[in-house]
């Protein structure tokens, strides 16, 4: 029988990631929620490198780094493919997924840098429902911080980035991903994300 | 154009990536050089990068790939029928993903800690974390030959080049890393053995005179 568990918190964006790809795959998890602010055994066991969430651990093998979780997960699951087959296509997905990565990380930096990458990313949906076409893939699934979180911080920040006027097509892109049956699964009560960012977001360095 | 086009700079070691990756698999191309200390960017880069306007940019008849390790996955991808650099399961190709998502995310940024200062706090932050870094990645070597196994592979290929610049922070930093890390070294040396390997990386004191310190100058890192 398989096993599959996965080390997350319900804040962060990075394990919501692994749990999205999981569901559209129908692939059944053990959840086991962490406190990044007092970090178990568990996880500074199952990640020592780098002590952070996501983990998965499928029949006892312990995995870390969303990105990386999700290529090992249409591997190994492949049904409903979440990157395209053909090697140059695939090849711009994980291009676009390591934008988006960077630019997460970037994200105490400049207001001008993000609209910049919003209207890059506007440009890649070409018309299409999501980045992945009609289905939702990889980079749908690596920008969910984009398509919910980021309403959340521009509420309790007060700080808009992308307004229906300035990004129609992303914001667009932003109700079609909300709305999916699956990735309505995956996200966190909006209410209880504004109380949770209110009280960080209060805090010198916000990091999760 | 050439069927297969390598836009690249001699001392970049992500472009070393790319180089050692198609000379393992046999595939002919033709390397073009951007003369990045110049300042100016081609038109070729500028068009087949506008996201990052960076090297190595792969064109494989006429499309653009960027990002150093997806082009390497690319090229693992377009030509799977020989010399594998990932393995066939998927828990290893994980494992190899998570390691070179590791060297891309500490090791320039470490050593940059330490060619781009002068002696002082940030360098010797700088030192700690790269040797920490690369005795995390000796550790994950443990007694194979190669990252990869019997055969070298996609970590192997991630981190390799980044011994061209070790000369360049030992010089500047004033330390030795074959001193901490001596399996890592023998580790280099094996990879150097192979063609594709020795081939691809440049001169670690070409290195050190011709792009490190002019850089330094350059952007008045002294």
């Amino acid at each position: 029988m398989e096993e599959v568990k996965l080390l997350g918190w319900w804040v962060s964006p990075f394990s919501r990631r692994v749990e999205l790809a999981l569901k559209l795959k129908g692939v059944g998890y053990e959840y086991i929620e962490q406190d990044l602010a007092h970090k178990s055994q568990l996880l500074l066991e199952y990640n020592p490198v780098h002590k952070k969430v996501p983990v998965l651990v499928h029949n006892g093998k312990t995995m870390a780094e969303s990105l990386v979780i999700l290529e090992y997960i249409d591997e190994t699951w492949p049904n409903n493919p979440i990157l395209p087959r053909n090697p140059y296509d695939k090849a711009m997905a994980r291009f676009w997924a390591q934008f988006i990565e960077e630019k997460e990380e970037e994200r105490g930096k400049l207001v001008e840098e993000a609209s910049q990458c919003f209207i890059t990313l506007e440009g890649e949906l070409k018309g299409n429902k999501f980045f992945g076409g009609e289905e939702i893939g990889m980079v749908d699934i690596a920008a969910n911080f984009i398509g919910y979180w980021l309403g959340v911080v521009q509420e309790v920040s007060g700080m808009e980035l992308v307004t229906r006027d300035k990004f129609p097509v992303l914001c667009k892109w932003m109700d079609e991903f909300v709305e999916h049956s699956v990735v309505k699964e995956t996200l966190p009560p909006r209410d209880e994300l504004h109380a949770e960012f209110e009280a960080r977001l209060g805090a010198p360095s916000w990091k999760y | 154009m050439a069927e297969v086009v390598l836009l690249d700079f001699w001392g970049s070691p992500f472009g070393m990536r790319a180089r050692i990756a198609l000379a393992e698999k046999g595939v002919k191309y033709e390397y073009k050089e951007e003369h990045l200390l110049t300042g100016k960017k081609t038109p070729l880069l500028l068009e087949t990068n506008p996201v990052h306007k960076k090297i190595p940019v792969l064109i494989h008849n006429g499309k653009p790939i960027s990002e150093s390790l997806v082009i390497v996955q690319y090229i693992e991808d377009a030509w799977s029928d020989t010399a594998p650099l990932l393995p066939a399961d998927p828990y290893g190709r994980s494992q190899a993903r998570f390691w070179a998502d590791f060297v891309d995310k500490k090791i320039y940024d470490q050593g940059k800690k330490i060619w781009a200062n002068k002696a002082g706090e940030v360098q010797e932050a700088g030192k700690k974390e790269l040797m920490e870094s690369l005795k995390l990645l000796e550790g994950e070597l443990g007694e194979k030959p190669f990252f990869g196994g019997e055969t070298i592979g996609y970590v192997d290929v991630a981190l390799v080049p980044f011994y061209t610049w070790f000369y360049s922070f030992e010089t500047i930093g004033n330390f030795s890393i074959e001193a901490e890390c001596p399996k890592l070294i023998e580790w280099v040396k094996r990879c150097l053995e192979r063609e594709s390997v020795s081939k691809s990386l440049v001169d670690p004191e070409k290195v050190y005179v011709d792009l490190i310190l002019v850089l330094k100058k350059m952007y008045g890192y002294e």
